[in-house]
C-alpha cells in the first residue's frame, strides 16, 4: 500500500483513523523524503557555491543535482532555466517585478482569469497600480471553464502580459493551454503558467507547451515546503533584471559597481533552502518511480468514483463540472455553511478544506460563501471516499 | 446527544435552524453591518435603544450555525437590559470562548457556546454577532472581523 510509505497518514485524529483530503492544500511527505531531509542535516548540511570543503562540495552538488532533476522532470532545454524560489506565489512576484513591471506603462494592460488563485491576481494588481495600468480577465461558464473564445477579443496592441492558471486550485478544471499559449504567441505576447495544480496530477513538458515562463511549489507534490520553481526560457531569463539582490546573485562588487551573476543563479540571492532543494529532487524521484502517467490514471478513477458518489448525495451540488479535471471536487450542502461541514469532518478524522480556496473571484461568480473541498493525492483510496460520503450524510443528519 | 456536542449542542443546533428575532425594524435608532471576509459570514442588526436600555433587536445575516446561533441567542439575551449591562456581558461571553478562567454567572443560555474556544478558528463565528451589536450601540455603521 502506498499510504504505509507515509507515516502521518497511520495516525488517529479525534480517536479515528485520519483520512487527509486536503491535497490541494499541501500532500503529505513520504518516508523517502523526510530521510532524505535527515540525512542531509545529519551527514552534508553546509552552505553551497562557497566553500572548498568537502561538505559544502557536496551540498552544492545534491542541490545541483536537484536542479538537474526538476529539468528533467518537466523537459526544459537545459537546468540553468530552472531557478529555486520559496513557491508558486514567489515565482509569480519574481516574473511580475523583474520582467512585467518594466515593460508597463499608463494604458497597458495585463491578461489573467476568473479562476485564477489570489496569488496570481495580487502581484498583477500590485504592479498596474504603480502605472496606471489594468488587468483584464478571461470569463468562465457555470461548468467552471475558460471561454477561450474571449482572450482574443481582450487582447489588443497594450496587452503586454498574460498568466494563467494551468488547474484550477477550487474547481479541479485543467485549461486548455496549449491553446491559450498559442494564441498569446500569435499575438507577441509573453505568457506564464501556473502549474501549482498541474505537475503532481499529470505530464506537463513545458518545451512542448512552449509557455514562457511555468512555476509550481515542492510541497503540493510530496515535497518540502518552501521550495519551488520557477522556469523561464534562457533568452528570457537571461534578458531580466534580478529580483532580490545579495549574495550569490553577483559575480563582483565594489562599492560603484556589481556585476550580476549568470541564469539561474541571478535570482537565487543569499543562502537559499539547500534542503528544500534536495528534498524535492528526492520527491520528484517518488513521482518518476511510480510514474506519472500511473498516478493521473490512479487520480483519475478516484475522481469519477468520487463525482458519481457525491453526486448523488440530495441536497448536495458540486461546483467545478468541467469534463477536465484534476482530482478535486468542490461542494456545497443546502443550509449548511461549509465551516460547519470541515469541523464535523474534523470530528470524523477527516481532513478537508472549507472556505474560499484563496479564490474569492470564483466564490463571488457562484454567488456561494465559501466550499468544502475534497481533494485527492495517490496515496488515497475508494475506501477514503465511502467514509467521504458517509461523513457528509452524517454531517446532513446533525442540521436536520 | 451526538458525537458533536460538544461544540454543537442542541441549543446552538436548534436556533440555527430556527432563529429567532430575525428580520428588520424599519423604525431603529441604531444599525450595524457585520462581516468576516474570511468565512463570508454577514450580519445585519437592528436595534431601538431607548433610555440606555435596548427596548427591541432583530438581526437578518447569512453565516455558519455557531454565528447564526450566537446572533440568535445574543438577541434573546439582551432585549430589556442596560447598555451597561450589554457591555459587561460581551466581556464575559469573550472570555467565556477564549480562556478557560471563566464566571458564567450572568451568562444564563449563552453558556453554550463555550465549546466554542476548543476551536480557535471557530472564536471569530461566535463573536461576529456581538462586535456587531457593539458597534451598532457605539453609533459605528460596519464593522469587519478578520
Amino acid at each position: 500500500m502506498i499510504k504505509d510509505d507515509f507515516p502521518i497518514l497511520s495516525q488517529k485524529i479525534n480517536n479515528k483513523q485520519l483520512i487527509y483530503l486536503d491535497n490541494a492544500s499541501t500532500t503529505q511527505k513520504p518516508t523517502s523524503v523526510i530521510k532524505k531531509i535527515e540525512d542531509y542535516y545529519k551527514n552534508t548540511n553546509s552552505n553551497i557555491h562557497r566553500g572548498v570543503h568537502h561538505l559544502s562540495q557536496k551540498s552544492t552538488e545534491e542541490y545541483e543535482d536537484s536542479r538537474t532533476k526538476v529539468h528533467n522532470f518537466i523537459g526544459s532545454d537545459s537546468s540553468k532555466e530552472i531557478v529555486f524560489v520559496r513557491g508558486t506565489t514567489e515565482a509569480i512576484n519574481l516574473v511580475a517585478n523583474s520582467y512585467v513591471k518594466p515593460l508597463l506603462s499608463k494604458g497597458d494592460n495585463i491578461i489573467i482569469s476568473q479562476m485564477e488563485h489570489h496569488a496570481n491576481i495580487v502581484p498583477w494588481q500590485m504592479i498596474t497600480k504603480e502605472n496606471e495600468s489594468e488587468i483584464r480577465v478571461i470569463p468562465m461558464n457555470e461548468n467552471g471553464e475558460l471561454i477561450v473564445e474571449k482572450l482574443e477579443e481582450l487582447i489588443d496592441e497594450n496587452t503586454k502580459f498574460i498568466s494563467v492558471t494551468h488547474v484550477s486550485n477550487t474547481l479541479g478544471t485543467v485549461n486548455p493551454i496549449k491553446k491559450i499559449i498559442d494564441i498569446a504567441h500569435k499575438n507577441n505576447i509573453r505568457i506564464m503558467i501556473d502549474g501549482a495544480q498541474a505537475v503532481q496530477h499529470m505530464r506537463v513538458n513545458v518545451k512542448e507547451i512552449n509557455a514562457d515562463f511555468y512555476c509550481f511549489s515542492g510541497h503540493k507534490m510530496y515535497g518540502p515546503t518552501g521550495i519551488g520553481i520557477l522556469y523561464g526560457k534562457q533568452e528570457i531569463l537571461e534578458n531580466m533584471q534580478p529580483y532580490q539582490g545579495g549574495g550569490d546573485m553577483i559575480k563582483s562588487v565594489t562599492f560603484e559597481k556589481t556585476i550580476y551573476n549568470d541564469i539561474p543563479n541571478r535570482f537565487e540571492a543569499g543562502t537559499p533552502n539547500i534542503v528544500g532543494a534536495i528534498g524535492l529532487g528526492e520527491a520528484i524521484d517518488f513521482i518518476e518511480d511510480i510514474t506519472i502517467e500511473k498516478i493521473e490514471l490512479q487520480e483519475i478513477e478516484l475522481l469519477n468514483y468520487a463525482t458519481k458518489r457525491i453526486s448523488s448525495i440530495e441536497n448536495v451540488r458540486i461546483i467545478g463540472n468541467s469534463d477536465n479535471k484534476t482530482s478535486v471536487i468542490s461542494y456545497v450542502i443546502n443550509n449548511i455553511h461549509p465551516h460547519d461541514i470541515g469541523t464535523i469532518m474534523d470530528k470524523l478524522g477527516i481532513a478537508i478544506r472549507a472556505g474560499h480556496h484563496c479564490t474569492q473571484p470564483i466564490m463571488d461568480f457562484y454567488k456561494i460563501p465559501a466550499t468544502a473541498r475534497a481533494s485527492f493525492a495517490i496515496y488515497n483510496t475508494k475506501e477514503d471516499i465511502d467514509k467521504l460520503v458517509e461523513a457528509i450524510e452524517k454531517t446532513k443528519d446533525v442540521f436536520s | 446527544m451526538n458525537d458533536f456536542d460538544d461544540l454543537y449542542m442542541e441549543v446552538i443546533l436548534d436556533h440555527n435552524k430556527n432563529p429567532r428575532n430575525k428580520g428588520n425594524i424599519d423604525e431603529h435608532t441604531n444599525h450595524a453591518d457585520g462581516h468576516n471576509p474570511l468565512c463570508g459570514d454577514k450580519i445585519s442588526l437592528d436595534l431601538i435603544v431607548e433610555d440606555n436600555l435596548v427596548k427591541d433587536i432583530k438581526f437578518t445575516g447569512s453565516g455558519c450555525a455557531i454565528s447564526t446561533a450566537s446572533s440568535s441567542i445574543l438577541t434573546e439575551a439582551i432585549i430589556g437590559k442596560k447598555i451597561s449591562e450589554i457591555r459587561h456581558l460581551f466581556e464575559e461571553f469573550h472570555e467565556l470562548v477564549t480562556t478557560d478562567n471563566i464566571e458564567k454567572k450572568n451568562l444564563g443560555k449563552l453558556a453554550v457556546f463555550e465549546g466554542v474556544k476548543k476551536y480557535p478558528a471557530r472564536v471569530k463565528c461566535a463573536t461576529l454577532a456581538w462586535h456587531t451589536l457593539i458597534a451598532a450601540i457605539d453609533g459605528d455603521e460596519e464593522v469587519s472581523t478578520e
